[in-house]
């Protein structure tokens, strides 16, 4: 029947539809621009972003980011996600006071951070108070270029390892119990099961959380300007300051081509380093 | 906080997209945004909500007649004005917005001569440069200077006592500047000078405005010269004074009030909100002196009637009413635009304001006043001519590399950007027939 086979099609559609116009389009749109120079399309616009005063720092700055605050992030996540795991009371309301942050804006949570860290804030108030200086200190300036990537690395996992952690705890909810108990039969210690249990069964999970973290990681954003604004340029700010302030779309568009294929690299990487061979799915 | 009143602020950038796009699919709906009957006022200025309803409630109360004030960020208004002639949709009559940004509209011949209403205007006592400056290069009167403001700086008393002997603080030069800071540094432990150059700051103005006309007594032409290898070089020796915290601050008036830097510089609107507050905390001055006299930049927003207007009678009589000595008084003490007519402030107003006032008259009127406008005729590149100023500033003053080869290097941006958009040189570099050329 015409009606039944067209069903399928005709639910998928509007999704279909919605993709295309707000997501294909403007992806296609930003790619074209990307590459528009005044008089037909090059490379133009890609070399005045490469030789920029602020690239360089700039793909420097996100690559230490992502380094160091995801591996940081997974295995806060990982904890936090087997904690709960073994938590007989009160499970829900751990779980939700720890996925707080994912309900708070990026730039509230960026701000927030500010208001913690900034000369008349709450960390030089406690430092003053127990004597370990005479005044308030500067963290965040461009004199202190290791105390403020800290402070972005903070907020960064502050605001962002619930997400990993809510990916996680749904996986571990996908594995059996019967495997951890089999091991433990045979006398496996907690630890020897956590590592060659546990884990290789969460793997599917894990992939899916570094995907989304990742890719997430590199278009750090909000934060980054509260915190940093421009002693820490990262390449989201970057394209930011050119379309805003420099007026400039084209250099903006170059610098999101650029996010968007490190970002895609950065997902065929985890796709291949962590397949689970379909046998093995849970 | 004090709102944001220049293009740069970002937040507005993005909520202030909001009710344009709003805006837009209304006037698409209805046909047209305003009432046939009322008169259209489109602005660059007072957009934001906070001054626009100021605008709406307090300052056009009394106008006899109803007018639509409708405020936009000055891309987004020229972009809708440029829609309205080119799509012969007229809607606004009125037109307020920068000197700058009306100049860009003179090509296409957008706005209508008012040679006329400027004469029968003239007993109201408008600054003879600030008439001059709105016949935009033209034969005719293109708009009518409505309101002004400008930056200057601000000292805490505090930090009164640490002025280098025999200074006089509204005719200080940029090399005093420094040893008063060296001095409150001394005696603090601390860096006390502030500059806004935040993610959203206004730091380029300071270049494009004082420090550069200062010393070189040009802006474009004079960019690569010894005297401006000079004056960055003198800034950088000034810049181990001022508080690392700068290239956080957008407003300055924040930094003062908290305590962070007690002698800074920022637009008159920036600084308000600490005026306001603690009048009896603070003195105010012009910005320094160098070689080639004091730079400062005026910031004047002027009211043109559109060609196609609706209705350019009224809005020929609205004008007359926003430039009248008591509607420009009103509208200095609601939103901090001073008055480009001769109005003699009232004795009950605000200490805050009262400061603000004096500093800007003591800008302008200063006997080595430099003035240097603001970019003219840079359409869309406005914003990387701002970022060769910025850069520049990167490069010699945070990461100290050569003062030469960075002007030399900085100056062929400069160029490419004037070639590009082939605008001639403004104010105070001398009058060039074509693209402004970097010497």
């Amino acid at each position: 029947m015409m009606r039944g086979r067209a069903l399928p099609y005709l639910l998928v559609a509007p999704a279909f539809v919605f993709l295309a116009v707000l997501f294909c389009v403007p992806l296609v749109q930003t790619i074209a621009l990307a590459f528009q120079t005044g008089t037909g399309f090059g490379l133009g616009n890609f070399v005045q972003m490469a030789e920029d005063l602020n690239f360089n720092d700039a793909v420097v700055n996100t690559f230490r980011l992502v380094g160091v605050a995801v591996p940081l992030q997974m295995l806060a996540a990982l904890g936090m996600a087997v904690m709960l795991g073994h938590l007989r009371a009160g499970r829900d309301l751990v779980l939700w006071i720890w996925t707080i942050p994912l309900g708070l804006s990026d730039l509230a949570a960026g701000l927030v951070w500010l208001a913690l860290l900034n000369d008349q804030g709450y960390l030089n108030t406690v430092l003053f108070h127990l004597g370990i200086i005479n005044g308030p200190e500067s963290w965040l300036t461009y004199e202190t270029p290791m105390a403020l990537f800290a402070a972005i690395v903070i907020a960064e996992i502050w605001r962002s390892t619930a997400i990993v952690m809510v990916v996680l705890v749904a996986g571990l909810q996908l594995v059996p119990k019967e495997y951890a108990e089999a091991a433990s039969v045979f006398g496996a210690s907690p630890w020897k099961i956590f590592l060659r249990v546990t884990l290789p069964l969460l793997k599917p999970s894990i992939q899916s959380a570094l995907i989304l973290r990742t890719v997430l990681a590199f278009e750090a954003f909000a934060v980054v300007l509260a915190i940093g604004g421009r002693n820490f340029p990262v390449l989201v700010s970057e394209a930011y300051t050119w379309q805003h302030f420099n007026q400039a779309p084209a250099i903006a568009a170059a610098y999101a081509v650029v996010v968007m294929g490190i970002s895609l690299a950065a997902t065929v990487v985890y796709l291949r380093v962590l397949r689970t061979p379909a046998a093995q799915r849970a | 906080m004090q709102p944001i009143r220049t293009s740069r602020g970002f937040s507005r950038r993005i909520w202030g997209a909001a009710p344009a796009l709003a805006l837009a699919v209304l006037a698409g709906l209805a046909g047209r945004p305003a009432q046939a009957a009322d008169l259209a006022f489109s602005s660059g200025a007072l957009a934001p909500i906070e001054e626009a309803q100021k605008m709406r409630t307090v300052i056009l109360k009394d106008y006899p007649g109803k007018v639509e004030f409708l405020p936009d960020q000055p891309p987004a208004l020229l972009t809708r004005v440029r829609a309205e002639l080119e799509g012969n949709a007229h809607v606004s009559s009125v037109l307020g917005a920068n000197h700058g940004d009306l100049a860009t509209l003179v090509p296409s011949g957008a706005l209508l001569p008012l040679d006329d209403l400027a004469a029968a205007l003239a007993s109201r006592g408008f600054a003879p440069d600030l008439l001059k400056m709105g016949r935009l290069g033209t034969e005719h009167q293109l708009y009518i200077p409505w309101m002004q403001a400008t930056y200057f700086m601000v000292a805490n008393k505090k930090a009164l006592p640490y002025l280098p002997a025999g200074a006089d603080i509204n005719a200080l030069t940029y090399d005093q500047l420094r040893q008063w800071g060296e001095a409150m540094q001394k005696a603090t432990g601390k860096r006390m000078v502030g500059f806004p150059a935040g993610p959203t700051g206004l730091m380029h103005r300071f270049f494009e405005g004082f420090l550069l006309p200062s010393y070189t007594g040009g802006v474009v032409t004079t960019f690569k010269s010894a005297e401006a290898e000079r004056g960055w070089s003198e800034f950088a020796a000034l810049w181990k004074t001022v508080t690392p915290n700068s290239t956080s601050i957008n407003f300055m008036q924040e930094a003062l009030l908290n305590g962070d830097v007690w002698v800074g510089f920022d637009h008159v609107a920036r600084l308000l909100g600490a005026l306001e507050k603690q009048p009896g905390d603070f003195v105010t001055f012009p910005a320094p002196a160098g070689p080639k006299g004091r730079g400062w930049m005026p910031v004047v927003v002027g009211l043109s009637v559109l060609k196609g207007a609706p209705d350019a009678e009224g809005a020929r009589k609205l004008i007359g009413y926003l430039t009248q000595p008591s509607t420009a008084l009103v509208t200095a003490r609601e939103v901090g635009f001073f008055p480009t007519v001769n109005a003699p402030l009232p004795p009950d107003l605000s200490p805050g304001l009262k400061l603000a006032v004096s500093a800007i008259a003591a800008t302008g009127g200063a006997k080595d006043a430099v003035g240097a406008l603001l970019p003219i005729g840079l359409g869309a590149k406005g914003g990387e001519f701002d970022k060769v100023f910025l850069d520049t500033f990167q490069r010699i003053v945070i990461r100290g590399e050569p003062v030469r080869a960075t002007l030399d290097r900085q100056g062929e941006a400069l160029q490419r950007i004037m070639n590009e958009t082939n605008a001639p040189c403004w104010q105070p570099d001398p009058v060039s027939t074509g693209a402004c050329q970097v010497k």
